[in-house]
């Protein structure tokens, strides 16, 4: 043992801001260390080339014309969901239950469809269609920022517990929907009719996902970075007592920041039950309420980032399935790997924001 | 800003050219397999399930019998009831399968989405109940007449009955069966009427009761429903639902146990007696055929025992009856040759009169009207108009517990 006066082997500091290029070189070398872990692992667990492997991933997300634009619609869903809990976040609000409020958006867009079917024009009902799950994904959103407003309760948990209550709560009208009784599914709804179906730009089904999605990107980015709303939710953000000092209502502006969080969530429901989905299950939301979060942080609040951000999980995605089907493995072990490209690419983050620094070569860097 | 744009323009042409180039490549390889037959399958959960177990064997020995590679067949496993179901089905018919099969139930509206954007491409549906009516050509159903396998199965309970009854263990009029179903809808309705059937055929005495758990696997909730049951005086069990807590509950409870799905004879060494269940390669093979030799495929099939989809397991002659093997083996001749029906009219009562007029929900439709008349000659013609079961008709001797609808 050494006991002199020396300092520990290692320790942690706190980096200067870096570079651009020096923070995109750190997450290039934590991309590459995945791959090689990854590729460690295929060989030695199931004895497959591991470059076979990840062209099967590429061919997987990539393949054909359709895959792609599946790839696209998987992205722009997930992008939705991180560009709605992206205000929020900002805020310092941590609003887990993305996956809640989508889930009210769907249950109210698959209600219109179900019971306004013949009762309304086909335009009209997509209108309604519209509002009732952007009222319905900001009112999932509203209640806890209410209470958060008024009696300062919880937001993680109660934002939590609400996606539970959304769970169950679809549950029980799939159940009052079903088709055929005893089915346990509302299968897909006015399949023949199409009613409240979104139409399709050019015979693409994800084409006016996409766009709307782009467009809230874009309106999101302006509406952070350039709008009066934004600024005011940044500083609430910082410090709550400065946005009081300088006259900011944080009240108000906790409950309007979730209601728009809650209505993108709204939007999202909407496009996935009238446009792609056309039914609802308790796991149409498919857990991109927390997937969001990650890709929320991982971009840095930032809506350009996101798109690469949310790019990258769909492609793990829809990768990882490709795999499971070309090499006959068990969908688990797909998993793992998109766990393990995930962990370095978290990972890498810490190494952005700190450096390790040796005894001996503290002057060196170290990465 | 810019080098960020310049950036992402850059990430967006490199994934143009990767989906470019792989586009090609698999028109390649389109053109390569246009001779190798290929089939996709689409299973609701992986082997841990009994019940896509079943259809995984089927699919494999299915294609081993035809000869095919394993690069000419895909598995898809763990396929949710949604959107997914349609993606996977899409994904397999681009990868240049011919022909495409799913499993489960909540499957059919997806596949029937997918066959119409690959009017080409054939998808076969077990379970389903679209095909005949939905007018898409390339979709079809197909199920088997379970009822059949179920009734061989109710004479091996009631032999087992009448001889614990001459040992002197209870008396005629207790001979009671209990029967955990899953849901009170058609499927389970049709199998535990045959089962009883078969057993009152040699049992005359005997009643049953049943009850339902709301779930198609759920074993706590199948072996308390078993417990249950044996606790009312119930002296057999057997189940429709596809988890092992019925059987190992009648091992604990020492009450012989008639099975389903395939043989429970290694857990329950004591009391199984025998398993019904559907063997779906005779359909793999049909459907896959009629691709091969360019004949088209039945919108409705429906696998007997002649075609060697309805199979039982063998007896276990530590827990079954004497003569029991025969006696299913001379009512299998009987019901293949067309001597014996299931659902004879005159074998059963409904509210203590005859049933000789029904009309059952055949043609899926929002409405659950009741659209054809299945009696015909005496006989409810189970899987005649459809392969989906749908005989729902609650019989004089059969006491239900408690319904569950989902």
């Amino acid at each position: 043992m050494n006991n002199s006066k020396q300092g520990p082997l290692v320790h942690i500091v706190k980096r200067g801001a870096l570079p651009r290029w020096r923070a995109w070189g750190i997450r290039l070398i934590a991309i590459v260390a995945a791959l090689i872990v990854c590729a460690i692992v295929t060989m030695t667990v199931t004895g497959e080339d591991p470059i076979a492997v990840y062209a099967t991933m590429i061919d997987g997300a990539f393949g054909s014309e359709r895959k792609v634009w599946n790839l696209a619609q998987s992205t722009a869903m997930l992008l939705g969901v991180s560009l709605a809990v992206t205000p929020a976040f900002r805020m310092r609000f941590w609003n887990i239950g993305g996956e809640g409020q989508v889930l009210a958006g769907c249950l109210a867009a698959a209600a219109c469809m179900i019971c306004l079917a013949d009762k309304l024009p086909n335009g009209l009902l997509i209108a309604v269609t519209a509002v009732a799950s952007i009222a319905a994904g900001a009112i999932w959103a509203g209640i806890p920022a209410f209470f958060k407003a008024k009696w300062n309760t919880n937001e993680t948990l109660f934002t939590l517990m609400m996606n539970y209550v959304a769970t169950q709560l679809v549950a029980f009208f799939v159940i009052v929907w079903e088709v055929p009784k005893g089915a346990g599914k509302i299968g897909i709804i006015n399949q023949t009719s199409q009613i409240g179906w979104l139409p399709t730009i050019g015979g693409n089904k994800y084409l006016l996902n996409i766009i709307v999605i782009l467009v809230l990107t874009v309106g999101l980015y302006i509406y952070l970075n350039y709008s009066k709303h934004g600024y005011e939710l940044t500083v609430v953000g910082e410090s709550e007592r400065t946005a009081r000092y300088v006259g900011i209502k944080v009240d108000r502006v906790i409950i309007r920041t979730m209601l728009l969080s809650g209505a993108i969530c709204g939007v999202v429901g909407f496009l996935l039950v009238s446009g792609t989905d056309h039914t609802v299950t308790t796991t149409i939301a498919g857990g991109r309420g927390f997937t969001a979060v990650m890709i929320s942080w991982l971009a840095k609040f930032n809506p350009v980032f996101m798109i690469l951000a949310s790019l990258l999980l769909a492609f793990l995605e829809k990768g990882a399935g490709a795999i499971s089907t070309s090499f006959g493995l068990n969908h688990s072990f797909a998993d793992i790997l998109t766990g393990i490209i995930l962990f370095f690419i978290i990972g890498c983050e810490f190494f952005i924001s700190y450096k390790l620094s040796f005894r001996k070569t503290a002057k060196k860097e170290a990465e | 800003m810019k080098k960020l744009t310049a950036l992402i323009l850059a990430l967006v042409m490199v994934f143009a050219l990767c989906a470019c180039g792989n586009n090609d490549d698999a028109a390649k390889d389109n053109d390569d397999a246009q001779d190798a037959l290929k089939a996709g399958f689409i299973f609701l959960h992986d082997e841990n399930s009994t019940y896509d177990l079943n259809f995984m064997n089927a699919a494999k020995e299915a294609c081993a019998n035809l000869g095919m590679s394993e690069d000419q067949y895909m598995f898809k496993t763990n396929i949710k009831e949604g959107q997914e179901c349609y993606d996977a089905a899409c994904e397999l018919a681009e990868a240049g399968c011919d022909i495409i099969f799913a499993d489960s139930f909540g499957h059919e509206p997806y596949i029937l989405e997918a066959a119409k954007e690959f009017p080409e491409v054939q998808f076969c549906h077990a379970t389903g109940t679209n095909a005949h009516t939905a007018g898409v050509a390339n979709l079809h159903n197909a199920f088997a007449s379970i009822y059949e396998g179920r009734y061989l199965a109710g004479i091996a309970a009631g032999m087992k009955l009448n001889e614990m009854i001459e040992a002197g263990d209870f008396t005629a009029e207790e001979a009671k069966i209990g029967y955990v179903g899953a849901f009170t809808y058609a499927e389970v309705v049709s199998g535990y009427t045959s089962f009883f059937l078969g057993a009152r055929s040699v049992c005359p005495s005997a009643t049953m009761e049943v009850t339902f758990t709301g779930s198609w696997y759920d074993e706590t909730a199948e072996k308390e429903a078993a417990n249950k049951l044996i606790a009312n005086g119930c002296k057999l069990i057997s189940q429709h639902a596809d988890s092992m807590g019925a059987p190992t509950a009648c091992e604990l409870a020492g009450v012989p146990n008639v099975s389903y799905n395939g043989s429970t004879i290694d857990s329950c060494p004591n009391t199984f007696i025998v398993s019904s269940r559907i063997d779906w390669a005779p359909y793999y093979e049909y459907a896959i055929t009629a691709v091969k030799e360019g004949k088209s495929i039945d919108a409705d099939w429906t696998g007997t025992l002649a075609t060697g989809s309805v199979v039982l397991t063998d007896v276990n002659d530590k827990a079954a009856a004497e003569g029991t093997a025969d006696a299913i083996a001379e009512a299998k001749a009987k019901l293949e040759k067309g001597e014996l029906f299931v659902f004879d009219c005159a074998t059963f009562t409904v509210e203590g009169k005859a049933l000789d007029s029904y009309m059952a929900d055949v043609d899926t439709d929002a409405n659950y009207e009741k659209d054809t008349e299945v009696i015909e000659n005496g006989v409810f013609m189970e899987s005649k108009f459809r392969s989906a079961p749908y005989f729902d008709v609650q019989i004089d001797g059969i006491t239900l517990l408690d319904t569950n609808f989902g």
